[in-house]
C-alpha cells in the first residue's frame, strides 16, 4: 500500500511529499534512540511525538510515512519542515494501539 | 591510494531543533558517494546519538567523519564535563538526562549503547572537567 491510498482509508494527511512511497511493515515508539535503531526503512513509524526531533530521526531512518496517532498534530512550522526534508505525516485520532490494528490490515 | 575525504562539522549545543543536521548531512555525503544503504544507515544512527549526546551533555562539541577506502570514521570531540564511569555510560537504560529531554523522547539511556551496536569499533576518550573523544569506525569490507 502506498502513502498516498492511507488518505482513503481514514488517516489525515500533515504532509506528504512522496505519496507514492510503498509502506512495508510497522514501527510504534515514542523514544528516539529506539526508533533510530529499530524502525525499518520504508515502515510505518507511529508516534505520538510531534517536535522537530521526529523529523530528524525520520529522516535518517527513513521511513515510509511518520503516523501521529491519539490525534497528535505537527505545529506549522515542523511540518514545512518535514515538507523540505521529504519526510511524510499522516495523523489519526485513533489511539496508538487501534491504529496500530487498522494498519495491520491494511498492509499485510 | 587515494586521500580519505573528511567532512567536519560544529554541533550546536544551544538547542535542540538543529540537533541532527550534521547527521543528516552525513548521509547525504555518504549517498552521494555511492556507499551502501546499511553503512549509511549505521554511520547515520551512530553519528545522530553522538550529536544529541554532545548536546544533552556537553553543551555541543565538534564531529568529523572520515571516509576511507576501507572504512567510515567518526569522531566526536567536545569540552563537556566528562563520563565518570564509562562502564556504566555503556549499559543501555543507564541515563543522566535531564528529565526535560525525556519529554522530547530522549535520554532512554540508549544513545552510547546503540553507537556501539551499530560500529565495529568505539573507543572513547573522557575525563571529568576536560571532555570527551570518542571514535567509531564502519568497515566497508
Amino acid at each position: 500500500m502506498t502513502v498516498r491510498e492511507l488518505l482513503e482509508q481514514g488517516f489525515t494527511e500533515v504532509t506528504i511529499p512522496e505519496p507514492d512511497r510503498e509502506i512495508r511493515g510497522a514501527y510504534m515508539g515514542d523514544l528516539l534512540s529506539w526508533v533510530m535503531g529499530r524502525c525499518r526503512e520504508d515502515a510505518a513509524w507511529l508516534t505520538i511525538m510531534s517536535n522537530v526531533n521526529v523529523i530528524a530521526v525520520a529522516s535518517l531512518a527513513n521511513p515510509a510515512v511518520v503516523v501521529l496517532t491519539e490525534g497528535v498534530t505537527l505545529p506549522d512550522e515542523i511540518r514545512i519542515l518535514a515538507e523540505s526534508k521529504g519526510v511524510n505525516v499522516v495523523s489519526t485520532e485513533l489511539p496508538s494501539y487501534e491504529a496500530a490494528v487498522e494498519l495491520s490490515k491494511l498492509i499485510s | 591510494m587515494t586521500e580519505p575525504l573528511v567532512f567536519r562539522f560544529n554541533v550546536d549545543g544551544s538547542d535542540f531543533t538543529s540537533a541532527g543536521q550534521a547527521s543528516v548531512h552525513v548521509k547525504k555525503n555518504l549517498r552521494e558517494l555511492g556507499l551502501p544503504p546499511e553503512i549509511i544507515r549505521r554511520v547515520s544512527i551512530a553519528m545522530y546519538e553522538g550529536e544529541i549526546n554532545m548536546v544533552i551533555h556537553a553543551n555541543g562539541g565538534v564531529a568529523e567523519v572520515i571516509v576511507s577506502e576501507d572504512a567510515v570514521e567518526i569522531v566526536l570531540k567536545d569540552q563537556g564535563p566528562g563520563i565518570p564511569n564509562v562502564e556504566q555510560a555503556m549499559q543501555e537504560g543507564f541515563s543522566t538526562a535531564p528529565s526535560s529531554v525525556q519529554s522530547l523522547g530522549f535520554g532512554a539511556g540508549m544513545g552510547l549503547p546503540n553507537m556501539k551496536r551499530y560500529t565495529d569499533t568505539m573507543e572513547i576518550e573522557t575525563e571529568v572537567g576536560v571532555g570527551t573523544t570518542i571514535r567509531m569506525k564502519i568497515f566497508l569490507k
